[in-house]
């Protein structure tokens, strides 16, 4: 069989073009953060220098450590955000493929809806709302919105349908175990898959979101790192200099996400349509 | 056996479960939805001379802020340059993933090269849109753009990609660069779902490569593809990190340059709430028609609804 398949050196050039493509920002960024501030725009863009670690030393001294804080909160945003949003999503996932209800179908109805809502309309009024609430400028603002995702409902509802045999169901209420216990240590280890995938999703939208905390928070020390750098690179228009602890900062917020990426890789082949996932 | 008592408790049971999600649901989709509505059928009226607390009164406006809304000058333009912006972005970046997906399905047995292609195209959807924008705005300062020097040494003149007329593309490409990869993996997993036995058949029959791609390999994944564009419809037309993120690097990109900018500028910089509401309601309806548009025309359902 392998034989027959048609090793075309098209076909490895064009997917090595697309690689590259892909690679060369990040390279550029890994370059461009061992410049000093006076290299940055003046020496030839590729060819590193020496002041990695002097910038690192920068970026960290800048305003006693604001850029950890920044850090620190966006970990917090979508390590918590993505862990609420994923054991929500269990429950009503595993409730609608699990269960027969009076309006069954009206939920189910109403979470593909949510699936297809534009977040521009949201945006203003969850500020209006939460200003309300004087919860604004806290770390409630960027929280509690992203605990609720529809998309992660409508996946862990295949995920559960998929998965968890109702006989098994059945023999653990027969055992006389209650429903919560059930849930608890017979259906969530066995979506465990699926929800590492629904966990992905939800952390890396967290983790890339913007307008949600740029609209939320005043107060810089509660920004995630968009938010912070975004101020960053306003404030080096005015003040080049900046510009070396940008790039620097930049470089250090991919560096997680990436390495989350590598050793999670199997869990994002997801059939987005199916919603199966092939681990 | 279950006894009466704990089949009415197991009644109870999925409404416990579904509560937090339909709450959270309610507070944050239900009620900011209903609260936009309202909020754009309502301004303030001013009376005396708007000094003191009662000289500013909410009043209904009717339809006013939508006139408002669709008669501002800045309007019109924002939404001709995020249709041009969509029109570049999502076929260029849904045509790439299909055929990066196409290739490395193709090329199954070759591993180690299609892994490393694999992780580098998907390695962007780690970057969020702010780093992304920041990385290839500095990449497109004639100063430090690799690409400009590379074509000033062949002697030619390089576009200023932050120019006034060149703003969008750079921007599509940023999207482009983004999203490719997520996609590539979304339409690889679907095409990975089809055994190999299903091809080989067509092959036998000499059938080739290209052929088979379009005859059986395209038609299996266009439920991954209606998927992706929709949302990628979607997204597109909510553009906002990238050119909010790139405007101190380019002057070209003004505060209304895409329909979300100038809801935010109208909510924040201008306070005028009723204004951005109705304008959000509009970016909103036109999603809303768009996406479900294309679905029927499709003729497929949003999602399938059955196991």
């Amino acid at each position: 069989m392998t034989t027959t398949l048609k090793r075309s050196p098209i076909a490895t050039t064009l997917l090595l073009l697309g690689a590259a493509y892909c690679l060369l920002p990040v390279l550029w960024v890994l370059i461009a953060s061992s410049k000093s501030a006076g290299e940055l725009f003046s020496t030839f863009t590729l060819a590193p220098s020496t002041h990695l670690f002097d910038n690192l030393v920068d970026l960290a001294a800048y305003r006693d450590g604001l850029y950890w804080r920044w850090m620190g909160n966006t970990v917090v945003y979508a390590g918590v955000g993505a862990a609420v949003s994923t054991l929500i999503s269990a429950m009503a996932g595993y409730a609608l493929a699990k269960f027969e209800f009076r309006g069954k179908s009206a939920v189910f109805n109403i979470i593909l809806a949510g699936v297809l809502v534009p977040g521009v309309i949201l945006a203003i009024p969850q500020y209006l709302l939460l200003a309300k609430l004087g919860m604004t400028n806290t770390y409630w603002a960027v929280l509690l919105p992203s605990f609720i995702s529809p998309y992660g409902i409508y996946l862990a509802r295949i995920f559960a349908a998929a998965s968890v045999p109702t006989e098994i169901l059945e023999a653990s209420r027969i055992d006389g175990s209650g429903e919560w216990r059930t849930f608890g240590t017979v259906v969530l280890p066995m979506m465990r898959t699926g929800l590492v995938t629904v966990f992905l999703f939800q952390f890396v939208a967290i983790w890339n979101n913007f307008m949600l905390p740029y609209i939320m928070l005043g107060d810089d020390k509660l920004y995630p790192i968009t938010v912070g750098l975004n101020g960053l690179l306003n404030q080096g228009s005015n003040m080049p200099s900046m510009y070396t602890s940008v790039v620097t900062g930049a470089l250090v917020s991919i560096v997680p996400l990436i390495a989350l990426f590598l050793t999670l890789q199997r869990y994002w082949q997801v059939d987005l349509a199916a919603g199966g996932v092939k681990a | 056996m279950p006894s009466r008592t704990t089949a009415g408790k197991r009644a109870g049971t999925p409404y416990a479960f579904l509560a937090p999600a339909l709450i959270l649901f309610a507070a944050f989709l239900a009620a900011p939805i209903v609260y936009a509505g309202y909020l754009s059928l309502r301004k303030v009226k001013v009376s005396g001379l708007g000094l003191g607390a009662r000289s500013r009164t909410e009043i209904w406006a009717g339809l006013d802020n939508y006139v408002r809304s669709l008669t501002d000058p800045d309007f019109l333009p924002s939404v001709y340059r995020v249709g041009a912006y969509g029109l570049i972005v999502v076929p260029t970046m849904l045509g790439l993933a299909l055929l990066f997906a196409l290739l490395l399905d193709a090329n199954r047995t070759r591993e180690a090269i299609g892994k490393f292609a694999r992780i580098s195209i998907f390695l962007p959807y780690a970057v969020p849109a702010v780093v992304a924008s920041l990385l290839w705005g500095f990449l497109y300062l004639p100063r430090v753009s690799p690409i400009n020097d590379a074509i000033e040494a062949l002697g030619l003149t390089a576009p200023n990609l932050l120019s006034t007329d060149l703003t969008l593309w750079a921007v599509a490409n940023i999207a482009v660069w983004g999203g490719t990869g997520f996609n590539m993996i979304v339409i690889y997993t679907a095409l990975r779902a089809v055994p190999t036995s299903l091809y080989e058949s067509a092959r036998i029959d000499g059938a080739s490569e290209l052929a088979i791609a379009w005859r059986i390999k395209i038609p299996i994944v266009m439920p991954s593809l209606v998927m992706t564009f929709v949302f990628s419809l979607i997204a597109t037309l909510q553009v906002f990190a990238e050119p909010m993120t790139l405007r101190p690097l380019a002057n070209t990109i003004s505060t209304t340059w895409t329909p979300l900018m100038k809801v935010y500028r109208d909510a924040f910089a201008r306070n005028d709430l009723y204004a951005a509401a109705a304008t959000s309601v509009i970016i909103a309806l036109a999603t809303f028609v768009l996406s479900f548009g294309f679905l029927k025309l499709v003729g497929r359902r949003a999602f399938n609804q059955e196991d």
